[in-house]
Parts: C-alpha cells; sequence; structure tokens
C-alpha cells in the first residue's frame, strides 16, 4: 500500500518506528494531488511548499522526541477556516481575494500538533449545498465515480481523502455537511456536539447549527483528530468548558448491553432500498455485537427541514450582510453611489443558492413575519431536541441512514433546490438538537457507490458515539476498497 | 387650541471601559484612524463576538442609580442594517430582553420636583466614523470607535417642553459623570441625544404623531432644537396640516429641522437574537456588591450638603456640580471646620482661577489643607480678609501654603494694642479738627480716622482692633 493510503494511526507507528518520514508521507500525498487533483477537483489552494517545510520540521521534531499527537499528518483544510495568509475563499468569488490576518482557532490546534496543512479544499459557496457544485471553482467529483458528485458542502474535504489526497480532513457540518459528503465518498465523518470545537476563525453560516469536524479513513482516526480539536475556547462564547476525555480511551469497549434506537421516521419513502437495506444490515451488525436494537420515535422529525431552511436562512442573511466591498473581498468598479457598490459587489460576488438563502432569511426576519416564521421555527426547534432528549432516555445511542441515496450524477439536482435539500433530510435533525453525530461506511450499491450508516448521540457524549461507530466498525469487516483513478 | 408637547428622549453614553465591549481593542478616542482595530471589531470573517463583562458592570450601576428594575436575565439581538461605518452589517444591541426597564430619575425645574420615567436601559456597540473627503468624491472610513460599548437609556415621554428635556439631560449626564461610567464629553460624541416630539391639544391623553429629531451635540442644541420643532408643529396643526411622521436633523447654523427620512423609507432592522452570545446572568449577589459601593448620586449629596453644612441650596448645586469639587469641599470642612465661609472661597476664589484658565478641580494648585489653613488663618486673625484675597491669589499661582506666603509677603496682621495704640494717638494729635468734629457728634469723621490707621499701618492692623480702640481713644480725650 502507497503511504498516502494509510490512515494517522497506522502512520504514527511508521513514523514512531522510522520506518518512514514526514517528508516521504508528504511527498506520496502530493504526488498523489498531481496524479489525480486534475480529475478530482477537491482542492481551491494547494499549500505545496509550505507543506514540504513543515513536514522537515515535523521530522527535526520527531528526531528529537518532540513529536506531538498529529506531527507529519498531511492534512487538509476546507476553505472556510481562515488562515493566515493563505487565501481563505468559502467557494465564493466574493472571497475569491481574500486573504486572513489571522488563523482559526481549530488551525492553531493543528499547527500546534504538528499537522502538515496541505491546502484548503472546495465547497458548497458558504457551505451552502449538499453537492459541491455551488462552488466558484467549479465542481468536485466523487472519486468513487467522476460523473458524480462528492455530496457537500465539505464535497472537497471528502473527496481528497477518499482520492488519496490527504491522511484526513476537516470539515464544518451545519446541516449534514460533514456527514452527508463522508457517506457519499465512503468515509468516516463525525460532527461533534455544539460548543464542543471552536467556531472561532470559521466562516459563518448558520451561528448556531455550524460545527467543526473530522473525516477520516476510520474511526479510530476520527478520535485521534478530535484530541486535538475539541475543547473550550474563550474567543468562543457558545464553546462550553466541558473537559475533553481521551476519545481514542473508547474505542475498545464494545456495545455489549447497549440498547440502539431506530428512529421509525427515518426509514421513509424516497429511501434508496439499496440504502435502506445496507443500514438494515447494519442494524444487524450492531445486534451482533451484542445491542439491543429498538425502535423509538422522534415526532418532530418531519418538521426539521422546514425548521432549518428558516433558521439557516435567518441566520446567513445576516452572517453575510459583512460581504459588502467596503473592506476586503470583491468590490464592483465604477458605482455613482454607495448602494450601487452594495448592488453591484454583491450581485456579483454571490451566486444563486447563497442569494436563494440571503432572500429567504431575510424574509424571514422582516418586521410582520418574524413571528409566523423565525419565532415559530424557534420554537419548533425546541421541540425537535425534546425529542431526542426523551430518545435517549430510552437508548444509549441512535442508528440512521446518514443520506436517502448513494451519490447523485452531476448537475442532477442542480435546477430542482428542494430535491437537493431533501439529501440532507436525515443529517439536518443533528444540527437543529446540538447533538453530536458520525457516519461510517456500511456498504457499496451495486454500481459501487458507498453508503454510510449514521449513529447520533447525546450532548457531549462524543465518546460513546465514537464507541459504537469503533464497534460497529469491527464487527461489519467492511471492505477496505479504494476508489480506481 | 392650546397644545402641549410631549417628549421621549433616547440617549447613547459611551462608557469608559478600557476595552471595547466584544474585543480587546482600546476605547481611546483620537488614535490615528484604524488603529485601534482587531480582526473581531473589523467584522473579518469567522470572529466571534466575546462580552466584557466591565460594561455590563457600568450599565448596571446607571440601571441601580435611575431606579429600574433588572432582569435576572438579558440577550443580545442583532440590528441589521447596511453602512460603511457598520463593518458587520448588524450591530450587535438589545431588543427584546433588555437588563433594565421602569426606572426613573427625578427633575428640578422652577423649584418644583417631576420624575421622568426611564422605559429602559440597555447595551450595544458603537459604529465607526465615516470621514468625507472635502475635494474628491471619496469616503474614508475610521473604525477606531466601532464596538465601543454604549448604553442606551430610552425615556417615557413624560417631558412636557424643551427646558424639561434640556433639565432631564444634565441631570442624567451628571448621575453618568458621578457614577464615572462616561466621560460626558458631548463634543467627541460620549453623550449623544436623539428626540421624539409630537404635540396633543393640552388635557389630552393620545399621542399626536411624532418626529424624531437627530444630529443634537449640546444641551442647548437640543433645547433650541425642540423649541423649534414644537413651533413648526404647532404652525402645522394650527394651519390645518398633519404632522408627517419622520426623522428631522436638527442644523444647527439655520436653527431649524429638516426631513432626513420618512416613514416608507425607514429601516427594517430584522432584529433576531444573536446566535453568536449566550444570555448575561444578572444574580442578586452581584447587585448587591454594585449597590454597596454605589457612590452618593449628586441630588442626595446636595440635599445632605444643606442638611449638614447648613449651606444655601444654590451654594449647594454648586459645590456638587462634580464629585471631585463635592469631596474637595468637604475634605476643606473637615480640616477647618467652617462650612459657609469654606463654600464662600471655594465657590469665590477656587473655582474663579479655575474657571480662567479652564482647569478642572483636581488640577488645583491649592489642596484642600492650604484652604483650611488659610481660612483658620483668617479666623485668628492672623490675617484680614483683605489679606486673604492676596495670600489665595499666591496659593494658585504657586502651590504654596498660606503660612509661607503671609510670611514672605510681610503680611501678618498688627495685634499689637500697645504698638496700634501709639500710632492712634499719634494720629489723633495730628488731626485736631477731625477730632472736634467727631467729639461734636459727627460720626461720620470715624472712617477717616480708619483710613488714616490702615495707611499708617499699611494695612495689616487688625480692623477690629483699630476700631475698638479709636472709639476708645477718641472717648477718652
Amino acid at each position: 500500500m502507497e503511504l498516502y493510503e494509510l490512515t494517522i494511526h497506522e502512520l504514527q507507528d511508521k513514523l514512531r518506528a522510522e520506518e518512514t518520514t514526514a517528508a516521504e508521507v508528504t511527498a506520496s500525498v502530493f504526488q498523489r494531488i498531481d496524479a489525480v487533483e486534475k480529475d478530482v477537483h477537491a482542492y481551491i489552494t494547494v499549500m505545496r511548499e509550505t507543506a514540504l517545510a513543515e513536514a522537515e520540521a515535523a521530522d527535526e521534531r520527531i528526531k528529537r522526541g518532540e513529536g506531538g499527537p498529529l506531527t507529519g499528518i498531511p492534512i487538509a483544510l476546507k476553505d472556510i477556516y481562515c488562515t493566515k495568509g493563505v487565501p481563505t475563499t468559502c467557494g465564493s468569488r466574493i472571497l475569491s481575494r481574500f486573504v486572513p490576518p489571522y488563523d482559526a482557532t481549530v488551525v492553531e490546534k493543528l499547527r500546534a500538533a504538528g499537522a502538515v496543512l496541505t491546502g484548503k479544499t472546495n465547497m458548497d459557496e458558504f457551505a451552502m449545498g449538499s453537492s459541491t457544485e455551488s462552488s466558484y471553482f467549479g465542481v468536485t467529483r466523487n472519486p468513487w465515480d467522476l460523473e458524480r458528485i462528492p455530496g457537500g458542502s465539505s464535497g472537497g474535504s471528502a473527496a481528497a481523502l477518499a482520492a488519496g489526497e490527504c491522511i484526513a480532513s476537516l470539515g464544518s457540518d451545519t446541516g449534514g455537511s460533514i456527514r452527508q459528503p463522508a457517506a457519499l465518498c465512503g468515509v468516516v465523518g463525525l460532527k461533534p456536539t455544539y460548543g464542543r470545537v471552536s467556531r472561532y476563525g470559521l466562516i459563518a453560516f448558520a451561528s448556531s447549527l455550524d460545527q467543526i469536524g473530522p473525516f477520516t479513513r476510520d474511526v479510530e482516526d476520527a478520535a485521534v483528530l478530535m484530541n486535538v480539536i475539541a475543547g473550550y475556547d474563550p474567543r468562543e462564547s457558545t464553546s462550553v468548558p466541558e473537559e475533553v476525555p481521551d476519545y481514542r480511551s473508547f474505542l475498545g469497549q464494545g456495545i455489549e448491553g447497549w440498547t440502539v434506537g431506530i428512529p421509525k421516521e427515518y426509514f421513509i419513502a424516497g429511501i434508496d432500498p439499496e440504502v435502506e437495506a445496507a443500514v438494515r444490515q447494519a442494524v444487524k451488525v450492531v445486534e451482533g455485537a451484542g445491542a439491543r436494537c429498538v425502535e423509538v420515535s422522534l415526532p418532530h422529525t418531519e418538521y426539521c427541514l422546514a425548521v432549518y431552511y428558516i433558521v439557516a436562512p435567518a441566520e446567513a442573511s445576516s452572517n453575510l450582510a459583512r460581504y459588502d466591498g467596503v473592506k476586503y473581498g470583491l468590490r464592483a468598479e465604477a458605482s455613482r453611489d454607495l448602494l450601487e457598490m452594495y448592488k453591484k459587489s454583491r450581485s456579483a460576488g454571490f451566486g444563486p443558492e447563497v442569494k436563494r438563502r440571503i432572500m429567504l432569511g431575510t424574509y424571514a426576519l422582516s418586521s410582520g413575519y418574524y413571528d409566523a416564521y423565525y419565532k415559530k421555527a424557534s420554537q419548533v426547534r425546541a421541540l425537535i431536541k425534546r425529542d431526542f432528549d426523551l430518545a435517549f432516555a430510552k437508548c444509549d445511542c441512535i442508528l440512521t441512514p446518514t443520506t436517502p441515496t448513494a451519490a447523485f450524477k452531476v448537475g442532477e439536482k442542480t435546477e430542482d433546490p428542494i430535491r437537493m435539500y431533501l439529501s440532507d433530510i436525515f443529517t439536518i435533525s443533528a444540527n437543529l438538537a446540538g447533538i453530536p453525530g458520525i457516519s461510517v461506511p456500511c456498504g457499496f450499491t451495486a454500481a459501487g457507490l458507498p453508503i454510510g450508516v449514521q449513529f447520533l448521540a447525546g450532548h457531549f457524549r462524543e465518546g460513546r458515539l465514537l464507541q459504537a461507530a469503533a464497534a460497529y466498525e469491527r464487527h461489519a469487516k467492511i471492505e477496505r476498497r479504494r476508489p480506481t483513478l | 387650541m392650546e397644545y402641549e408637547p410631549v417628549i421621549g428622549l433616547e440617549v447613547h453614553a459611551q462608557l469608559l471601559t478600557e476595552a471595547k465591549i466584544f474585543c480587546g481593542c482600546s476605547t481611546k478616542f483620537g488614535g490615528a484612524p484604524n488603529t485601534h482595530t482587531c480582526p473581531i471589531c473589523l467584522g473579518m470573517p469567522g470572529v466571534l463576538p466575546v462580552l466584557n463583562k466591565k460594561v455590563v458592570e457600568f450599565m448596571l450601576k446607571m440601571a441601580l442609580a435611575t431606579n429600574c428594575r433588572i432582569n435576572p436575565e438579558c440577550s443580545f439581538a442583532r440590528k441589521n442594517y447596511f453602512y460603511p461605518d457598520l463593518p458587520k452589517g448588524y450591530q450587535i444591541s438589545q431588543y427584546a430582553q433588555p437588563p433594565a426597564e421602569h426606572g426613573w430619575i427625578e427633575v428640578e425645574q422652577n423649584g418644583e420636583k417631576k420624575r421622568i420615567g426611564i422605559t429602559r436601559i440597555h447595551m450595544e456597540e458603537d459604529a465607526g466614523k465615516l470621514m468625507h473627503d472635502e475635494y474628491n468624491p471619496v469616503s474614508h472610513v475610521d473604525l477606531n470607535r466601532t464596538g465601543v460599548p454604549l448604553i442606551e437609556i430610552v425615556s417615557e415621554p413624560d417631558i412636557r417642553g424643551a427646558e424639561e428635556a434640556a433639565a432631564y439631560l444634565k441631570r442624567l449626564h451628571e448621575i453618568l459623570v458621578y457614577l464615572e461610567i462616561c466621560d460626558g464629553n458631548m463634543e467627541e460624541g460620549s453623550f449623544r441625544c436623539d428626540a421624539n416630539v409630537s404635540l396633543r391639544p393640552k388635557g389630552s391623553d393620545a399621542f399626536g404623531t411624532r418626529t424624531e429629531l437627530k444630529n443634537m451635540n449640546s444641551f442647548r442644541n437640543v433645547q433650541r432644537a425642540l423649541e423649534y420643532e414644537i413651533k413648526r408643529q404647532q404652525y402645522v396643526l394650527e394651519g390645518g396640516g398633519a404632522v408627517v411622521q419622520e426623522t428631522r436633523l436638527w442644523d444647527d447654523t439655520a436653527g431649524t429641522t429638516h426631513s432626513m427620512r420618512g416613514k416608507e423609507e425607514a429601516h427594517d432592522y430584522r432584529y433576531f437574537p444573536d446566535p453568536d452570545l449566550v444570555p448575561v446572568v444578572i444574580d442578586e449577589q452581584w447587585l448587591a456588591t454594585l449597590r454597596k459601593d454605589q457612590p452618593e448620586l449628586p441630588l442626595e449629596k446636595r440635599e445632605r450638603f444643606v442638611r449638614a453644612y447648613q449651606i444655601p441650596a444654590y451654594d449647594a448645586g454648586v459645590l456638587t456640580a462634580s464629585r471631585a469639587l463635592a469631596d474637595y469641599y468637604e475634605e476643606v470642612v473637615r480640616l477647618c471646620g467652617q462650612p459657609k465661609i469654606a463654600a464662600n472661597w471655594v465657590m469665590g476664589d477656587v473655582l474663579r482661577f479655575l474657571n480662567e484658565e479652564k482647569k478642572e478641580i483636581r488640577d488645583c494648585p491649592i489642596t484642600p489643607a492650604s484652604l483650611a489653613a488659610m481660612i483658620r488663618l483668617i479666623e485668628e486673625g492672623t490675617i484680614s480678609g483683605k489679606m486673604a484675597k492676596e495670600v489665595s491669589e499666591a496659593m494658585y499661582r504657586t502651590g504654596k501654603a498660606p503660612e509661607e506666603i503671609v510670611k514672605e509677603k510681610g503680611l501678618v496682621q498688627i495685634t499689637d494694642e500697645g504698638a496700634l495704640s501709639e500710632t492712634i494717638a499719634g494720629i489723633i494729635a495730628k488731626n485736631p479738627d477731625q477730632v472736634a468734629q467727631y467729639r461734636a457728634g459727627k460720626e461720620k469723621v470715624f472712617g477717616f480716622f480708619v483710613g488714616q490707621a490702615m495707611k499708617a499701618t499699611q494695612g495689616k492692623a487688625n480692623p477690629k482692633l483699630i476700631n475698638d480702640l479709636l472709639k476708645k481713644m477718641l472717648a477718652e480725650g
């Protein structure tokens, strides 16, 4: 196997045993990028020079015995984190030339842990989308089938990992933007509890829903990355001062005697039969691991999509007001007055999906509509959260499909936003409730497309979540396939 | 018909915290443009606000001083609008859950006291400043002020005239400055006021259509603008017209108000709870500590001065104009035990010297101890009141103690009866005509003898002693 195909923990073993060097690992990843990036287009910015320098520095540290938890590991970042001195576009024309003056907290943490940053990955513009097709920088292809989308909005991070263009990556999840592309690209994707990983430096889409998380090749790697990125940050008011356990310590514990909830509302018409069959099989695997599966109900599930498409655009309409052409980002030339400058800059800078959501959100917050939309949605959101609280009183974790279908074709849903929105139907609830969720590969369709199963747990129960996912992974023995590129 | 004005005021006061409300940048006024900034107050992508607790504390001090009910929990909201001085495209303010409500302050006008209600007090961030190039069609933005903490104090529509409005503002201003939470500098914009004004027939309970007045940067301008606007609305109504609901700008030079934007162009601010901030919890323990540390407020102090020092209300008003002046006065009284005389000296010479140089009491070269010592010298008869004038002037110029000045200038009053008797005997001997006139009953001539005695002693003689000796010696003759 090539170095670029290994997991973080496998590479750590090799590095520690001096079987390889960070420079070799990084070189392997960049050779792979050179080979497949033209087909996949996972990156917006490739940070080759700094990465090679970081790898050399990492080798020095390893030699001195000062290696950190990620020393010498090539990791890709979704282009939504501010990186000091490195362009950060959020997939948008309006930020196409924006270079942040500071590093996001997670970027600081990755650097401190010794990671080699490979580059900034493609994404739906401002994380608004489920296919990575709304990026100003072009479409990212699914490495399993280049005719298909990788999912979104963190499609670049998922595709880069699946294609071997990094060893792990980070994404952000507002309604499923980590778990959905993870499922569609056949990798592990974790969305932590709201408040668990600092949002400082994450360009905001919907502030009450956004959360940062890892894409990895297996569950153990997710635990490794969580150990680095989780934790309280005084720079974020919604960050929670909850102690960070060693997530790796949960992995081997198994789920014997656990109760796993299967929500009846998640096996609905519209779910692809192959996906349903794979997830039903996953239920059997979990039972085989010693857990008892019981049906649970999350009665307000049907409102999730509606609530999400009021709350998220409302917050986005305000969060994206700062892109006005005054201080940074795109400014349209030759405007006669201020209003024209705003209109021309924003019209040229934002793509159609972003505009649609700004309009939706502006409307939902407008005088006379606020109570009917935003306020009502906030009330229903509280009920959705309560559904989970009640369910978790009866079970240790919940198992659902991650997505209703496997990866769809490029262009298939771009003309029909509602159909596009439906691809997040099983993931949105976790964001509304603020709970953690993980997608783990659970098989392939006949056409060879990956399928994911989702586990959900209560607030700050990432340890339990990883415990369940690891047990499933061990018992399911999903074949470690590689996409052929 | 006789109309009655109905006025409500919105005051924005900049708080004197070291750091801005949501980041660590300095709040100092007057730095080079965009030097007191960071990614957070610049509204860079990805940044998040963290509330400065000192801002809450300062807001609570004002809420307690204005008798507000303090809510156990309050939250922040976003006020959305586009303007180049607002880098995030929204201002973080408070809307549905304000921290303080239902307060009041007392204002006094022509000896009558009246309560003006405070609807609410809330915290928010200030915006930046635009600077328009005079010669080119270019504007610049300075974001140093962005994120400087403000409290907004909204009054009930309880104010019934321009003069009353000015009195209310002066009271608020005085309280803010007393609490040391705002420097009150209106020119630099630390204390700003918008006014809502409408007219209604006297005796009516209904409200008329109101206009909002902006751009008044002094107490005088608030009063002038309101006077103008009340007349303008009265003219409109008397002419059978209707007042239009709009925002009007005060033009200081023209002395008029003019329409800035109508109701149709009014912003829809799309307030909603700021998801980046968590609710602020204000517990009883915090309030108890603040109540304990709350300083005496101007009105209370004024009343205590009248009561404790037996000085006129007018004097108490002057002496409590600032906390520092009141403290100065009280120290002088403590050291000399003469409240009325101390009041006269502080209000007289001390304030006059300071005013001439536009200085504050904290810069006064005469310490309370020196002033008290001087008052004691007068009481003891060491110097005369007239000499004291010279002494105080010298104290102010040199900062020296009064005893030292008296010695340097040789100002010590002659209180030696024997020496003075000799001088007086000489004067009597030299002026037989006047002595005869006096003895014939022409008492006016007494003044002549006093003058002669003063002249002979170069004004250093104790006037009372001269009087006594003259009377005695003229009678003896």
